[in-house]
């Protein structure tokens, strides 16, 4: 296991995130494929601060310890906003759902027409 | 090394098919669980990179309560949508993510990644792996720290500090966009005649 082998794993998720967002009619499916992109985000942040040196850590390693936790900290604020997106991704799905009986998102043209 | 780049690959080989699955398979309960699939390895691949407290979150969010919030909206709309249909785009849409991961990959492979040196990824290793518990002196020690003022610098350090100090700012806004989330939420979903 290395920094490029688990940023092109983290790469080929994004990717198959990114397809299922874009060609899929379902709206949970596109919502699905999103949190499939969150996750590969996360992964390469959690990666880049385990192998890659913040300024300073070639310096002194232990005065500047503190900031090979900051991709740990994104990563936390990635999560927080995820779970924000998916409330209210399906607070709008089923408000969907409730006016139209439906949840293609290619029928949902309410806003177009 | 050798447990550890071989539970890499099974869970790399894991987490793919089952994203695979997710965006490909018919049925939309299977994607459903397979999501979890993927999100459940994600937390090993967190373990992996001595991130151990976003292990532990991920399956309490992720795995707990995204999931269990993805099946309720999956059952609750099954009647209207039988299945996982594509849509019009289809060629485009799949040019356009092989070009990215194409993109994607040459980017982590040819750029020089300034790496954490030899000598310190133990150290690295350390903070993070403890990034929320006490770091006991007998690990501190196998990693050779001796002197009590570099333990003091090691013991501070930690998720905690960094998010009162350095980052508090997006803390605090992410609890405020939590609040409108949750308030936005309940707002869609109320009842149309009151």
């Amino acid at each position: 296991m290395s920094l490029e082998n688990m940023m092109i794993v983290a790469a080929a998720l994004f990717a198959i995130g990114l397809y299922g967002a874009l060609a899929r009619r379902n709206v949970l499916v596109v919502l699905m494929s999103i949190e499939l992109m969150f996750n590969a985000v996360n992964l390469t942040l959690v990666a880049m601060a385990k192998y890659v040196a913040p300024a300073g850590l070639a310096e002194d390693v232990v005065q500047n310890i503190g900031s090979v936790l900051t991709g740990q900290v994104f990563a936390v604020f990635i999560i927080a906003v995820a779970a924000a997106e998916i409330a209210l991704g399906l607070g709008i799905v089923f408000a969907m759902y409730r006016s139209s009986g439906a949840i293609d998102l290619s029928d949902a043209t309410q806003l177009r027409n | 090394m050798l447990v550890v780049d071989i539970v890499f690959w099974i869970l790399s080989v894991v987490a793919i098919g089952a994203a695979l699955g997710v965006v490909l398979v018919k049925d939309l309960f299977r994607a459903a669980l397979l999501l979890v699939v993927v999100f459940i390895s994600a937390a090993g691949f967190f373990v992996l990179l001595s991130a151990e407290f976003l292990a532990v979150v991920q399956v309490l969010i992720y795995a707990g309560a995204i999931a269990i919030l993805i099946i309720f909206a999956v059952m609750l709309t099954r009647d209207v949508q039988q299945g996982n249909l594509p849509n019009r785009i289809q060629i485009p849409a799949v040019m356009l993510s092989a070009l990215l991961l194409a993109a994607l990959v040459w980017t982590a492979t040819q750029t020089p990644w300034g790496l954490v040196q030899e000598g310190s990824q133990p150290v690295v290793d350390l903070v993070q792996t403890t990034a929320v518990s006490i770091v006991e002196d007998d690990s501190l020690r196998a990693v050779g720290l001796e002197s009590p003022e570099e333990q003091q610098a090691i013991r501070q350090a930690g998720l905690a500090d960094l998010l009162i100090n350095d980052f508090v700012l997006p803390f605090e806004a992410v609890s405020v966009l939590l609040l409108a989330a949750v308030i936005g939420a309940l707002a869609l979903v109320r009842p149309r005649n009151q």
